[in-house]
């Protein structure tokens, strides 16, 4: 994934040769897999918006509406709800600079520190995708129970008085930002590491020739030509991180740290209030993508689409 | 690293029914990996949807990525939006949006809609990876093909696709790992269809049994085996071709 959106800009030149352009070979190569997202995509994303305008059905059971025009679905919605969905965005912007700050040396060490080391590089990397085999769900509830009351990492810092006698990490805001920290990290190292593997150090030695400091040179060379992997991580870390609700329902409560992911999961399922998630989910949808089309704009790298 | 190694240490307590508190060391969960109730079934199931939404992803999505790199054609801006848009969506909404769907269409939850939603997601990431390896090709190889007679069927098979066999691979690699480990898709449309990490989820509450960390140590060490192999593998092509 992290060659790929690495990778993503267009083809070179070459590749799309005149006489290929011209015929219509295209169809049949596009058409199997674009009429699979249109069916089970684009057309699912109708019915959501449909179902975010429903209204129950008069003397109806819990659960059952009937399609209607009913806008004010929206503004309940958003009246109720609207602390979970800031708290998702600010817990995903938080989860995504801090996996920037620890993501980032980790994909310049094994890209350019260890570039020459062959094997440790690929153990590196190993050691950065391996987790994602292990089951996911299993490994927060491993965080749990090593940020838990009675576990070591609570009691040391207690004793080292960074956390007051009767404090805890469980069930706070922090631990659930450590564990969307924690499970999204790697797709921030990936698109960097990508970016980076291919850095000529050339350019570095240049930049040492030219009498600059490493820290300007990593300022004025590095730092520009990792730009699209810095871009693409934030997305991959912020985009999945505001929509996440395991690392809030394990590691958090629901009073003060429940994500917008939650409260839509609960009205579908315990509250049978389909418009009301529905329209929870048009509104986290709209918002992530006017969020991402600013910063892509802003960040100036079209080559994602 | 650390709730990895947590997970592994944890398929080797003797944790009886509920997997919390350090008890003791014991082979036991990985004697019988079977001993919880419904973890294998669940494993199963994973393993079944995995391979089959792997499958259907990976021929589609690379389909898509050869027309989208190799042929020019109005729209193209518009196809890249519709790969990317599924990317840039959070999955309680693709979730919420595909049970919608199914809700109002009254499908019944089960296997397929799993298979259905998993096969959604897994397209674009597909279609991205693959890409990349086409862009790094060069047409010239299969003209060359066809200069020598190869219909562009022949040339297709003996040329192109054993050159973007290493991407493919990747691509069904990613699709598979996507797929196995999904829960929030999963759960908005499995209905009681009951998948690994929705397994583990339901039991988070009354204590995960050591045999889900055993199945979760074992796909983790399967997986390194699998990278290990293909770095090995790699390595030695690389080494023959440099001569």
């Amino acid at each position: 994934m992290a060659a790929a959106l690495g990778d993503a800009g267009s083809p070179t030149p070459h590749a799309t040769p005149r006489v290929q352009s011209r015929s219509r070979g295209w169809v049949p190569l596009l058409l199997p897999g674009l009429g699979y997202l249109v069916l089970f995509f684009v057309v699912p994303v109708g019915a959501l918006l449909a179902t975010s305008l429903y209204v129950p059905v008069p003397g109806g059971d819990v659960g059952q509406f009937q399609p209607a025009l009913e806008f004010s679905n929206y503004t309940d919605a958003l009246g109720q709800f609207w602390p979970q969905l800031v708290r998702s965005f600010a817990f995903a912007l938080l989860a995504t600079v801090a996996s920037l700050i620890i993501g980032y040396p980790m994909a310049y060490a094994i890209a350019v520190r260890a570039r020459g080391h062959k094997l440790l590089q690929g153990l590196m990397l190993v050691l950065v995708v391996a987790p994602f085999f292990t089951s996911f769900i299993l490994r927060t509830i491993a965080w749990k129970q090593i940020l838990a009351d009675d576990a070591f990492v609570v009691q040391a810092m207690q004793w080292l008085h960074l956390l007051p006698p009767d404090g805890r990490l469980t069930a706070t805001p922090f631990a659930v930002v450590c564990g969307l920290t924690y499970n999204f990290l790697p797709f921030m190292v990936l698109p960097i590491y990508a970016n980076l593997e291919r850095l000529d150090s050339r350019l570095l030695e240049a930049g040492a020739d030219l009498y600059a400091s490493p820290l300007t040179t990593f300022r004025t060379v590095t730092l520009p030509l990792s730009m699209p992997g810095i871009v693409g991580g934030t997305l991959l870390v912020f985009i999945p991180a505001s929509g996440d609700y395991v690392n809030s329902s394990l590691l958090g409560n629901n009073t003060n740290t429940a994500m917008i992911g939650q409260v839509i999961d609960a009205r579908f399922f315990k509250v049978l209030d389909y418009p009301t998630a529905a329209a929870l989910s048009v509104v986290l949808m709209a918002a992530i993508l006017l969020l991402v089309g600013a910063y892509v704009r802003r960040a100036g790298t079209d080559d994602l689409l | 690293m650390v709730p990895v190694a947590y997970t592994v240490l944890f398929s080797f307590n003797d944790a009886g029914k509920t997997n919390l508190v350090w008890r003791g060391f014991t082979l036991d969960a990985w004697q019988n990996p079977c001993g919880a109730p419904q973890v294998c079934e669940a494993f199963v199931n994973s393993l079944q949807v995995g391979v089959i939404a792997t499958l259907i992803a990976t021929a589609l999505g690379t389909l898509i990525a050869i027309a989208l790199v190799r042929f020019q054609f109005r729209g193209r801006p518009l196809v890249n939006l519709l790969i990317f848009l599924p990317m840039s969506t959070p999955e309680v909404v693709l979730g919420a949006a595909l049970l919608a769907q199914f809700l109002s269409l009254r499908v019944q939850l089960g296997m397929t809609t799993v298979i259905i939603a998993h096969t959604m997601f897994c397209i674009s990431f597909v279609v991205v990876t693959v890409k990349a390896r086409v862009a790094s090709l060069d047409p010239a190889l299969e003209e060359a093909a066809g200069d020598l007679y190869a219909t562009p069927w022949q040339a297709f098979w003996r040329v192109t696709f054993p050159l973007l066999l290493p991407g493919i691979a990747a691509a069904a690699l990613l699709a598979f790992s996507l797929s196995f480990d999904d829960f929030i898709i999963t759960n908005f449309n499995s209905g009681s269809f009951e998948t690994f990490p929705k397994f583990v989820y339901v039991s988070a509450t009354r204590g995960i049994p050591p045999q889900a960390n055993v199945i979760s140590s074992f796909m983790f060490v399967l997986a390194l085996v699998l990278v290990v192999v293909v770095q090995v593998v790699g390595a030695a092509r690389g080494r023959r071709r440099r001569g």
